[in-house]
């Protein structure tokens, strides 16, 4: 049976491929290569930290709290739809 | 014989709202992300439920909901810039003039080496940012960047689905998001350093390899 061979890469790939792989945007593959050089990197890791971090930072937005007027408003709106 | 394809038009319209009504937050905060501002975002998400009623019967899967309601808020949004950057306002956005700019990391700005007796500084920045520091930053990218950043990471969308929603390939997607979140971390910087957060460093922190030398 032939081993599978994991190509292993340096800090310039792996930060290359850092934005998709922390967006899940990589194939198995290619994840699993980065992830391999972030378990081996001090450095690199902390960067993926960060960015990881800060991306959920940004998911913190994902919800607003509505103003009740206008959630009314909407509600009236699409209740409105079925009697056109 | 009875047959009943569809539900009833009043069932079916009590699903509607009830699934306007679960999505509102959410389609909310996207619309005050995208648009900059409360007025323009409650008449986006008013268009967008309208637009979302007319074409209920494109929503293959009602599981799907979430998904397809925020493609139809992105189209609004399109058409609505469409229109108003048809009108000689304002200059048209110029990609060229981002694309020469070198890629800014925040990363790289705080993790300076002699900061690193001090804890962690880039988890304690992260800490320490502001809901409201980070609505700014968002709210100061130029709109092409802006909508990218918003749908990825703040909506959680997938490059595929966004590509589809704003009608260009995905490899455009994957470089207005590596530009925008270069921009957008070049804005939290500044932020932090006029706020006195952060240490401005001695030359113009601009050039990646002029940083690296530090």
């Amino acid at each position: 049976m032939p081993s599978i061979e994991r190509r292993t890469i340096d800090c310039e790939e792996a930060l290359r491929r850092l934005a998709e792989y922390l967006d899940h945007e990589l194939g198995d593959g290619l994840e699993a290569e980065v992830e391999q050089h972030l378990e081996t990197c001090r450095s690199c890791f902390s960067r993926a930290e960060f960015e990881r971090g800060l991306k959920s930072r940004l998911r913190e937005l994902r919800h607003q709290p509505v103003d009740p007027a206008f959630e009314s408003r909407i509600c009236e709106l699409a209740r409105g739809f079925t009697t056109s | 014989m009875a047959r009943m394809p569809n539900p009833p038009e009043r069932e079916r319209n009590d699903w509607f709202c009830d699934q306007v009504r679960l999505h509102l937050p959410e389609l909310y905060a996207a619309a005050r992300r995208l648009t900059g501002n409360d007025a323009d975002a409650e008449d986006l998400v008013g268009d967008a439920v309208a637009r979302a009623w007319v074409h209920l019967e494109s929503l293959q899967q009602p599981e799907a909901f979430r998904g397809w309601i925020f493609r139809i808020l992105t189209n609004a949004f399109i058409s609505l810039k469409r229109k108003r950057d048809a009108r000689p306002v304002r200059e048209p956005f110029e990609e060229e003039s981002y694309s020469t700019e070198p890629s800014f990391s925040l990363f790289e700005h705080l993790h300076q080496p002699f900061l690193l007796w001090w804890s962690n500084p880039e988890q304690a920045f992260l800490r320490n940012l502001l809901r409201e520091d980070l609505k700014a930053a968002i709210d100061a990218l130029p709109e092409e960047f802006r909508v990218v950043v918003v749908l990825c990471d703040v909506q959680g969308f997938s490059y595929r689905e966004i590509a589809e929603a704003l009608e260009v390939p995905v490899g455009t997607v994957k470089s207005r998001l590596s530009r925008g979140r270069s921009l957008l971390q070049k804005e939290l910087w500044e932020q932090a350093q006029d706020a006195g957060l952060a240490v401005p460093k001695p030359s113009t922190p601009r050039k990646r390899s002029e940083d690296a030398i530090h």
